[in-house]
């Protein structure tokens, strides 16, 4: 059942990818691939449902599935295994579930697309990465997961490919990724050599026993952890996430809001045994991630195109994902991935919707006053944002007050520092929402009149998901993933100073979204004066806010061009051209050098020939002589 | 000194005659003259030696190569023949075509 789950939407890349249009001409072939690329991913919904019943039904025993032995290294085999546990079965249902809505609204989103196969023959593809991903049980399987969601966002953020800027922003993402892959590799080079396996919970067990084994758990946590930034999107390699925008908007809320991205985090509770044993590594987790969550949201702040607010959002909440996993609360960090795939994907299928009715437009500035002529976006987009913002009692509220509360009283790291970032930046992520809210649906109208005339709300197929999934932001926080996961992710204990606290950190949780809600009605209600007023009393702070503190422009002048220049001078002026090219012209040149020289050894006089043979016999004569 | 070694001194007499002519002269019929008596003085040494162990061997040895000679010269003489023909020389210097 596991492998079916997994292979599922493997089978609807293939027919999509290799059948669908061939096989039957349009419109026939359009319905084929809606039917394929919907079905089977809702399929793998079920059939995910049904192990998650038997899991239950046999008391929360691991299911486990071997599919086949790939290669076996003395004695020590590499199996493909799918393991099914209770944090398996949060992320298969999340990355099921909310993979088949998003399917079915791109159903509306994409329709008459020239490569309307093509698109969901990736997007299936994606999840079936995605599911390798979340379902193996070795280390190994999960990589290949890793870099095979990672081909599939590439491949999506480069969709339209036609247009170099969003093929250049795929390329991106790829390299980026690469960097944090190859610290991720040695995380598992390190491991293998000195625990002989790369199964998941046998390495957690093998950390756990004591004594534990003869590896620093620090530094197998902080390799892992690189491969995390540059999936997860955190400091220093969130870099490609923003760009990858240039992907059809599903494909942001599927890849880059609510599932891949969110692998990092997956990755690190999956291998909390380490990072139990790892203070030092929980400690980087945990202050990257706040960091990150904080720089990327004084960005959002100040950006203006719809999906990059969304983009530095999803940067920012992966940051609390991960604050939350350094100071040991992981069941916290997967409780916030779990609100956070429904209200992320809300608010991008609704900027989706936006979009889609403003016939292509991207930048706030230029919308307004949408609310009354495509109120179902409005109002799903409303609670998604009222949920990231934390407002009770929507689910963003239940998940970023624990991780405040773990950030602040946690055993293991909590403190005073990451708390007081932890709560600015929330008060940040309610206020750029609301603004964002208000600039694209409240306030007064900038709409050009060509705009104007061509807002519509969007088919049923695509608001339908929108009010489904915020149902979900909605009331999805009423199930405590944390406690679901207690069993197997232990909660952290709370220093007994602090164990008073909880309650003034929900108080403050609460005024921290209020406060963003009033603030960004105050500054951009009715006509957004004050906004502008302030925007240029801060020029110069509006202005790095603008341009993402030029950290692109910093890697590009750092890395980017000394690596351009040494791969000019080095490489292609030494190595290709002098050392390579160098050695083949010289070779040549010298056979026909030496070609020349002895051509005149030819006169073409017998004589001269017959000298020469003299010579020869002459010199075997004496040669002879001397030596019999 | 003996018969062999007397005969032997005969060869290499011969022999180096033949490699003065071939190397000195320059007349095409000449040299190939010149080149039959480095033939026949490998020849003579083939007898001597033939003489000297007493069995046959050598001497058989010497008719295949009379044989071999005159094929070479049947095949060498209208060669010579047509380059005198198309050049009206027998200057061996005059063919020097296939310099390098």
């Amino acid at each position: 059942m596991l492998t079916a789950i997994a292979l599922l939407p493997l089978a609807g890349f293939l027919l999509n990818g290799l059948f669908a249009t061939r096989l039957f001409p349009n419109p026939r072939g359009t319905r084929f691939v809606t039917l394929v690329g919907c079905g089977l991913p809702i399929l793998a919904f079920l059939l995910t449902l049904d192990a998650f019943a038997e899991l239950r039904a046999g008391g929360y025993v691991p299911l486990s599935e071997t599919l086949y032995t790939w290669i076996s290294i003395g004695g020590a085999p590499f199996a493909i295994e799918f393991w099914f546990d209770r944090l398996t079965a949060v992320m298969v249902l999340i990355v099921t579930g909310v993979g088949s809505l998003i399917h079915v609204y791109s159903v509306g989103y994409m329709k008459g697309d020239e490569s309307y196969a093509r698109y969901f023959a990736y997007l299936n593809l994606f999840l079936f990465f995605m599911l390798l991903l979340v379902l193996g049980r070795s280390l190994l399987v999960l990589f290949v997961g890793w870099e095979g969601v990672g081909l599939a966002s590439y491949l999506l953020i480069g969709f339209w490919f036609a247009d170099p800027e969003k093929a250049a922003a795929g390329k991106k993402a790829f390299i980026v990724n690469r960097i944090g892959d190859a610290g991720f590799l040695l995380g598992m080079f390190v491991l293998y050599t000195a625990l002989g396996t790369l199964d998941m919970d046998r390495i957690n067990a093998a950390f756990m026993a004591s004594p534990g084994p003869a590896i620093s758990a620090t530094l197998v946590g902080i390799l892992l952890f690189i491969g995390a930034t540059g999936k997860s999107a955190q400091i220093p390699l969130y870099v490609w996430l923003p760009d990858a925008m240039a992907g059809p908007t599903p494909v942001s809320a599927l890849i880059h809001a609510a599932t891949m991205v969110t692998a990092g985090v997956y990755m690190v509770a999956r291998m909390s045994g380490i990072y139990v044993h790892a203070e030092g590594a929980s400690q980087l987790v945990a202050w990257v991630g706040v960091l990150t969550a904080f720089f990327a949201a004084t960005i959002a702040i100040a950006q203006n195109d719809i999906k990059k607010v969304l983009a530095y959002s999803t940067v920012s909440q992966l940051g609390f994902m991960f604050l939350a996993a350094g100071v040991g609360a992981y069941g916290v960090a997967v409780f916030h991935l779990y609100t956070h795939a429904f209200f992320k994907a809300c608010l991008f299928l609704g900027a989706g919707s936006v979009i889609h009715a403003m016939s292509g437009e991207q930048d706030i500035r230029k919308m307004g006053a949408l609310a009354k002529r495509i109120p179902v976006t409005f109002w799903t987009f409303a609670i998604a944002t009222a949920a990231i913002a934390g407002l009770p009692p929507l689910a963003g509220f239940f998940s970023k007050d624990e991780i405040l509360w773990y950030a602040y009283a946690s055993e293991r790291g909590g403190s005073f520092w990451l708390v007081a970032i932890a709560a600015l930046t929330a008060l940040m992520t309610a206020f750029y929402m609301f603004r964002l809210l208000w600039l694209t649906f409240l306030g007064e109208s900038r709409l050009d009149a060509h705009a104007a005339a061509h807002v519509h709300e969007s088919p049923f197929s695509m608001t339908g998901v929108l009010v489904a999934l915020a149902i979900l932001s909605a009331i999805g926080g009423f199930l405590s993933i944390p406690h679901v996961l207690e069993p197997m992710l232990p909660l952290p204990g709370i220093l007994a100073s602090r164990s008073g606290a909880h309650l003034p950190i929900v108080v403050l949780s609460v005024a921290l979204g209020l406060a963003g809600l009033l603030g960004a009605w105050w500054m951009f209600g009715g006509k957004a004066e004050r906004a502008k007023a302030f925007g240029e009393k801060v020029a110069g702070v509006r202005r790095v806010l603008e341009g993402k503190y030029f950290v692109d422009e910093l890697y590009d002048l750092v890395i980017g061009r000394p690596l351009l220049w040494i791969s000019e001078n080095v490489f292609l002026k030494i190595g290709d051209r002098a050392l390579i090219d160098g050695t083949l012209n010289g070779l040549a040149a010298l056979a026909q050098r030496t070609a020349a020289a002895m051509g005149r050894l030819q006169t073409g006089h017998l004589h001269f020939y017959a000298l020469l043979a003299l010579a020869g016999l002459l010199g075997a004569l004496a040669w002879g002589w001397r030596h019999v | 000194m003996d018969k062999t070694h007397a005969l032997l001194y005969l060869a290499l007499a011969l022999f180096a005659l033949g490699l003065c002519g071939v190397i000195i002269r320059r007349n095409l019929l000449v040299m190939l003259m010149s080149m039959e008596l480095m033939l026949n003085g490998v020849n003579l040494s083939l007898v001597a030696f033939a003489d000297r162990m007493g069995s046959a061997e050598g001497a058989v040895l010497v008719f295949l190569i009379f044989v071999v000679a005159a094929a070479e010269i049947a095949i060498a003489i209208p060669i010579v023949l047509l380059l005198a023909k198309s050049r009206r020389t027998l200057d061996a210097d005059a063919f020097a075509d296939l310099r390098g």
